[in-house]
């Protein structure tokens, strides 16, 4: 139940980001999700996409560093608490989070929080076990 | 004013005389480098030349030149003349390629050095009465100790503090009325800046001199500091391969060149390209022979700075040769803080990162007065993470590393693909946006 994430490496500088997501449109690509980390020098943008493969590759052909990367989509009730109880399950499995974010779905019922953990096989094991529910890429795509 | 010498009968020798002891001094190294040093004898029998055709200085232009190459192709101890019971010390500067260039010192060697750079002192106005704060690093670079032995010949006191911790500096100045400075002229300044914050204005210290050198500095960096420390400053020259801080020095009443002690070190200016010796106040690449050096003697070493040799006679009275302040080199070495640096050792650090492919720039700048150099690499998918850490965990290992190869602290950037510029497919390897 992996979910593929694409990540793009950028320097910090003034408009980059723009850049990226002209490419993606004008490829008929279409982000689900998408976060940005970043330090004084540079950024990682990560996307889920609903063509992670072409993506990578118009971005690449554009000149970026783009990398590939799995990580678990855990689909919650949006109400208070949602989270907190996805993380407490994780932290007494003792599996640490690398990175995560999160979106909304258009009913607005449900949150989507994606994870990037070291341990990832461990960390669907666990969450399958406690009864969160993992949903797919196309899932996603299709939520 | 006047003029104190530390040996005034050799330092004021009419030229002709001065010749003379170089003559003699040539003769009997090249006989007893082409005899000790195998090396040696094979560039000059491949040359076609032996010993007994030097008869006069203008026959030095017959022997091979000596490159860094050949010290690192010898690593470490391959042109020593002695065998090493007799050699007390050895000091190292970082080479091209990771492996340092190792030069070594008789006892007598060390002894020669000390009574140079007391000459050297006492050239720069430095007399026994002084308290030396010698800020040039101690250990395997030359310049710490190098100084310290001249200083202590001359009499003078001598306060080994090394460079580093401007604060402390400034207290020893402070206290112990400290009346002559050596170090880097852009660590002086960096001294002048930290006296600021200190709240501590130059005419209350005691400083009178400074002795500068071991990097490029220009004459509007000589007022600058003048201005801003209170005090004369003065240029010396010295590579460790020659011998060290000494080779050569400015007097007070120079403004045009350091001395060079000649019976010590024979100079000549060379076409960098054909390696012609040039007629006298050309400029070209400096090259020197050591005469009087037991443990580590060397022939016609290229320095790769670029300078000129003024013949004119001093105010000061001394006969010696002066050269030019050095203008620039012949290769791409940069000297960041002291310290030589050659943009193939920054790759050599890349190349042993795994997934990097070197694209990389180094871009040196003046940032207040220090300088500051930065290595900026394009992320390739190799070394492309999904995760901040493992980014900067690279950048923290670049630096280490390139801190532990060459002894300087340097940022490091990563850049997007393709962002460095290349030239005919070429990256620009180095951008010096110093203005020296």
């Amino acid at each position: 139940m992996r979910v593929e994430q694409i990540a793009v490496f950028l320097e910090n500088k003034s408009g980059r980001l723009a850049e990226i997501t002209a490419i993606l449109a004008d490829n008929d690509i279409n982000i689900r999700a998408l976060s940005v980390a970043d330090t004084a020098d540079f950024g990682i943008l990560r996307l889920i996409v609903n063509d992670v493969e072409k993506a990578k590759s118009i971005l690449q052909d554009g000149g970026f560093t783009v990398g590939k990367t799995d990580v678990l989509a855990v689909e919650v009730v949006d109400k208070t608490g949602g989270l907190a109880k996805v993380l407490k399950c994780l932290h007494s499995a003792g599996i640490n989070v690398e990175y995560m974010y999160a979106f909304v779905n258009k009913s607005g019922e449900n949150a989507v929080l994606i994870f990037r953990f070291e341990k990832m096989d461990e960390a669907i094991e666990v969450l399958s076990k406690d009864g969160f529910t993992l949903l797919s890429g196309e899932q996603i795509c299709a939520l | 004013m006047t003029v104190i010498y530390w040996e005034e009968e050799i330092e004021t020798l009419p030229r002709v005389g001065l010749e003379s002891i170089q003559l003699r001094r040539l003769k009997h190294l090249v006989a007893r480098v082409y005899k000790t040093v195998k090396p040696y004898r094979r560039k000059m029998d491949e040359a076609g030349v032996k010993p007994e055709d030097i008869q006069s200085l203008d026959d030095l232009r017959k022997l091979p030149f000596t490159a860094k190459e050949d010290l690192r192709n010898n690593y470490p101890f391959g042109l020593f003349t002695v065998p090493m019971e007799e050699v007390v010390r050895v000091h190292a500067s970082s080479g091209t390629t990771g492996k340092p260039t190792v030069v070594g010192y008789t006892s007598k060697d060390i002894d020669t050095w000390a009574g140079i750079m007391a000459r050297a002192l006492c050239c720069a106005g430095a007399t026994k009465e002084d308290m030396v704060q010698n800020a040039y690093g101690y250990g395997l670079f030359t310049g710490g100790l190098g100084a310290h032995y001249g200083i202590e010949r001359l009499g003078a006191t001598v306060i080994p503090v090394s460079g580093g911790n401007s604060k402390r500096q400034i207290n020893i100045m402070k206290d112990f009325r400290s009346t002559v400075l050596l170090s880097t002229p852009s660590y002086a300044l960096n001294l002048a800046d930290a006296m600021d914050s200190m709240d501590i204005a130059p005419a209350s210290l005691s400083l009178r001199v400074g002795i500068f050198g071991a990097e490029p500095w220009s004459e509007n960096m000589r007022e600058e500091v003048e201005k801003k420390l209170n005090l004369k400053a003065v240029d010396i020259y010295g590579l460790s391969e020659v011998m060290g801080p000494g080779v050569a020095q400015e007097c007070l009443l120079a403004d045009k060149g350091m001395h060079i002690f000649e019976d010590h070190f024979l100079p000549e200016i060379i076409d960098p390209d054909s390696g012609e010796v040039l007629p006298p106040g050309e400029q070209g690449e400096l090259v020197f022979t050591t005469l009087t050096k037991e443990a580590f003697p060397i022939i016609r070493y290229r320095t790769k700075d670029i300078s000129r040799l003024i013949y004119d006679q001093c105010e000061c009275g001394r006969t010696l040769v002066r050269m030019e302040k050095v203008t620039g080199r012949t290769d791409d070495m940069l000297i960041i803080r002291g310290v030589n640096v050659f943009p193939s050792q920054v790759e050599h650090v890349l190349m042993g990162i795994e997934g990097v492919e070197p694209h990389y720039q180094i871009v040196v700048e003046r940032e207040g007065n220090l300088d500051t150099m930065s290595v900026q690499v394009e992320v390739s998918e190799g070394l492309f993470s999904d995760e901040i850490r493992v980014l900067e965990n690279l950048t923290k290992k670049i630096q280490a590393d390139v801190k532990s190869l060459l002894g300087v602290t340097c940022k490091v950037k990563l850049v997007e693909p393709k962002t460095i510029q290349r030239s005919e497919g070429k990256a620009q390897r180095v951008i010096d946006n110093r203005k020296i």
